[in-house]
C-alpha cells in the first residue's frame, strides 16, 4: 500500500525513480550499520519520550531528580482540561482547518490551470509562487501585524486563517502543479469523447488520480498552521485565553520566574496527537512530501 | 457566428486565466505582498509606544536602529547562528543520509524516528530542551551529574541557559536537531537518484569506496545539497521559536538574532522594529534570488 502510493509522488515530484538500491554489504558491516541507525533513531526520539514522561509526572515530583517519576498520573491532563484547554484546541482546529480549506479551494484551480494551459503570465505566476514559498511571516511580521490589526479587530482567528493560508499556498500550488502535469490530458480528452463534460472529466478522472498530491498538500498545510507560533503570538497573546490557539496558550504557562512544566507538556502531548494521526495517514508520502517542491 | 459573440468569446478566453489563477494571486497579494508595502511604510513612520501613527519620521527609525548599542552584536550573532547551524546540519545530514540509505532490517521504522523533530513542532522541542537543561532537575544535568561532569545542581555551571554563550551554543544544538530531518530526507532523495551502475563501473575500474564517494556521490549530490543548504539558511535565519522559548533573547538582547531582536523591539519601538524588519527582508530577498538560481526554476516549469 505504502509503496504504491508513495511512488507516483516521488516520481513526479523529483522526476526520478526512488527505489532504494543499497549495495549488498558484508553481514558484519550490516550489523554495525543497523546498530548505529538504531542508536541515532533513539536519540531522535528521546526528547519526546522525556516530554511524555514529564506530562505524566506528578507536580510534586517535578523537583526530584529521578529519570522516571515514582508514580505516573493523568492529573496534568485533567487539570489542563479544567482550564478550558478544549477551547484552545478548538481555536487551533479552526485556524488550521480554515487555512487548509482556503488553500485547497484556491490552489486546486490555479495548479490545474498552469499544468494544462500555456498562457501569458504563466511564468510570472510560477515565479511568484516559487518566490513566496521561500517567504516566511517572520521576515514581514511588522507589516502583517499592521495590515491585519487595521481591518480585523473582532476575530483574530480569521486573520490567522488567512495568513496561514497565504504562506502555505505556494507549496500546495507547486506540488499539485507537478501532479496535474504528470497526468496525461489524453485521459480527460478520452472521457470527453465519451460524452463527459470538461468539468466532469476533471472531477471523475483527474482529481482522483491527483489524490495523493491533494492529501499531501492538505496535511502539510494543516500541520504548518497547527504548529505556527510567531503570528499567532502576535495576534492573540493579549486576548482572552479561550481565543488563543494551543501554542500561544501553552506559552502563558511560561512565567518569567517559574514555569508550569506539567501543564506545558501535557498540552504538547495533546497537540501532537492530530499530527501523529495525520502522519500515520500519509505514511510513506512524508518522505517525498518533505522535499517535494524544493528538491527536483 | 456573429461579431459580438466572437468578441464575447475572445473576452471570455482572455479572462479565463483570471478566473482560475485570480484567487491564488489575490491571496498572495493580500497576505504576502501587501504586508511588505505596509512594513516599508511603517519603517518611515513615527509611532507611539502603543502603535498609533504620529506622522512621518523620515529615516530616523533607521538611524535609531543603527545607534542601538546591541545591534552590532546581534548582527554578528545572526551570522554565527546561520552559518554555524547550517554547516553543522549539512555535514551531519550527509552522514545520516548515507547511513539511512544502507539496507538493514527495521530501516523504515528507524527512518520514521528521524522525522520526530519535524512532527513535534520547533516550539515543543525547544521547550523540552529548556526543561531538560533546568539547573535543579533537568535530565541533562541529572545525567551530567551521574557521570561526574556536573559538580552541583542549581550552580552557575548547571544554569546552561543563564549564561549567554552556553545558552547560545545549546540553542544552536536545538536548531541543528530540528533542521536534520528535512536535510537528511532531501539528501536521501538525492542519493537514491544516483544509479547503482555508476558505482559498479567505478568498482570495476578499481576505485575505493572513499574515492567513489568523493568522485561520484558528492558531485551528483551537489544540486540536492545546494538546495537543502539554501532552504536551511532561510529557515534558520527566520527561526523564532527556539530562541524565544529558551531564553526570550535574553539576558537583555544577548542571545537574540535579528529576527528575535525585531520582535523584542516591536514591543516598545515599533518604528525601529519596522526598520529592522526591512533589513531582514532585504537579506531574505538576496537568499531567495540565490535559491531561484540554484534550483534553475525555468527548467522545471518550462
Amino acid at each position: 500500500m505504502t509503496a504504491t502510493v508513495a511512488e507516483p509522488l516521488t516520481k513526479t515530484a523529483s522526476g526520478r525513480a526512488t527505489v532504494a538500491r543499497g549495495r549488498r554489504p558484508a553481514s558484519g558491516r550490516k550489523v554495525l550499520v543497523a546498530l548505529a541507525a538504531y542508536v541515532i533513531a533513539m536519540i531522535f526520539l528521546l526528547p519526546y519520550v522525556e516530554m511524555v514522561i514529564t506530562a505524566l509526572r506528578p507536580p510534586q515530583e517535578l523537583l526530584s531528580r529521578g529519570y522516571l517519576p515514582k508514580h505516573f498520573t493523568w492529573s496534568n491532563f485533567t487539570s489542563l482540561w479544567k482550564t478550558g484547554f478544549q477551547n484552545n484546541v478548538g481555536a487551533s482546529l479552526k485556524v488550521a482547518g480554515g487555512a487548509t480549506l482556503i488553500v485547497l479551494v484556491v490552489s486546486l484551480p490555479a495548479a490545474y490551470y498552469t499544468a494544462r494551459r500555456r498562457f501569458r503570465g504563466r511564468m510570472f505566476f510560477l515565479l511568484l509562487v516559487l518566490a513566496t514559498q521561500m517567504f516566511q511571516p517572520a521576515a514581514m511580521l511588522v507589516g502583517i501585524q499592521r495590515e491585519f490589526t487595521s481591518f480585523d479587530i473582532a476575530n483574530p482567528l480569521i486573520s490567522l486563517m488567512l495568513v496561514n493560508a497565504g504562506f502555505n499556498l505556494a507549496f500546495s500550488v507547486w506540488i499539485l502543479n507537478a501532479y496535474f502535469s504528470s497526468i496525461p490530458s489524453e485521459l480527460e480528452e478520452a472521457a470527453m469523447v465519451d460524452g463527459t463534460s470538461r468539468i466532469g472529466a476533471l472531477f471523475r478522472i483527474t482529481l482522483p488520480l491527483a489524490m495523493p498530491g491533494i492529501v499531501t498538500a492538505v496535511i502539510f498545510t494543516f500541520i504548518g498552521a497547527w504548529n505556527e507560533l510567531l503570528v499567532a503570538l502576535t495576534f492573540t497573546s493579549g486576548r482572552v485565553s479561550s481565543q488563543q490557539p494551543v501554542p500561544v496558550n501553552l506559552n502563558s504557562y511560561i512565567g518569567q520566574y517559574s514555569i508550569d512544566w506539567g501543564h506545558v507538556f501535557a498540552g504538547c502531548v495533546v497537540a501532537t496527537i492530530p499530527v501523529i494521526v495525520l502522519f500515520a495517514f500519509i505514511e510513506g508520502k512524508v518522505v517525498g512530501g518533505l522535499t517535494a517542491g524544493s528538491i527536483k | 457566428m456573429s461579431l459580438t459573440t466572437f468578441r464575447a468569446r475572445r473576452l471570455a478566453h482572455r479572462l479565463e486565466p483570471v478566473v482560475w489563477i485570480g484567487p491564488a494571486v489575490a491571496l498572495i497579494a493580500v497576505v504576502v505582498l501587501w504586508p511588505v508595502v505596509v512594513m516599508f511604510r511603517a519603517s518611515f513612520q513615527h509611532f507611539t509606544p502603543n502603535g498609533f501613527v504620529l506622522g512621518s519620521r523620515g529615516l530616523r527609525n533607521y538611524s535609531d536602529l543603527f545607534d542601538e548599542p546591541d545591534l552590532q552584536a546581534v548582527l554578528t550573532r545572526t551570522v554565527v547562528w546561520v552559518i554555524g547551524v547550517v554547516v553543522v546540519t549539512m555535514v551531519l545530514s550527509l552522514g545520516l543520509a548515507q547511513l539511512f540509505n544502507q539496507r538493514f532490517p527495521g530501516r523504515r521504522v528507524a527512518r520514521w524516528a528521524l522525522i520526530a523533530p519535524w512532527a513535534a513542532s520547533v516550539m515543543m522541542t525547544s521547550l523540552i530542551f529548556r526543561w531538560a537543561l533546568d539547573p535543579n532537575s533537568g535530565v541533562v544535568n541529572v545525567f551530567l551529574h551521574d557521570i561526574g561532569v556536573l559538580d552541583a545542581f542549581n550552580s552557575n555551571q548547571a544554569d546552561w541557559l543563564g549564561r549567554p554563550w552556553s545558552a547560545f551554543v545549546w540553542m544552536m544544538v536545538v536548531a541543528v536537531f530540528v533542521s536534520l530531518p528535512f536535510s537528511t530526507y532531501a539528501l536521501l532523495a538525492g542519493l537514491q537518484a544516483i544509479p547503482e551502475e555508476i558505482y559498479e563501473a567505478a568498482r570495476v575500474d578499481g576505485a575505493s569506496t572513499w574515492r567513489s564517494y568523493r568522485s561520484i556521490t558528492l558531485p551528483l549530490l551537489r544540486p540536492s545539497l545546494l538546495v537543502a543548504a539554501l532552504i536551511n539558511v532561510i529557515n534558520v535565519f527566520n527561526s523564532f521559536p527556539i530562541i524565544w522559548e529558551m531564553t526570550r533573547g535574553g539576558p537583555g538582547y544577548e542571545t537574540a538574532t535579528t529576527t528575535v531582536f525585531m520582535f523584542q523591539l516591536k514591543q516598545n519601538f515599533f518604528g525601529e522594529s519596522a526598520a529592522m524588519s526591512v533589513i531582514n527582508f532585504g537579506l531574505v530577498i538576496v537568499l531567495v534570488v540565490l535559491f531561484l538560481r540554484a534550483t534553475r526554476w525555468r527548467e522545471q516549469v518550462g
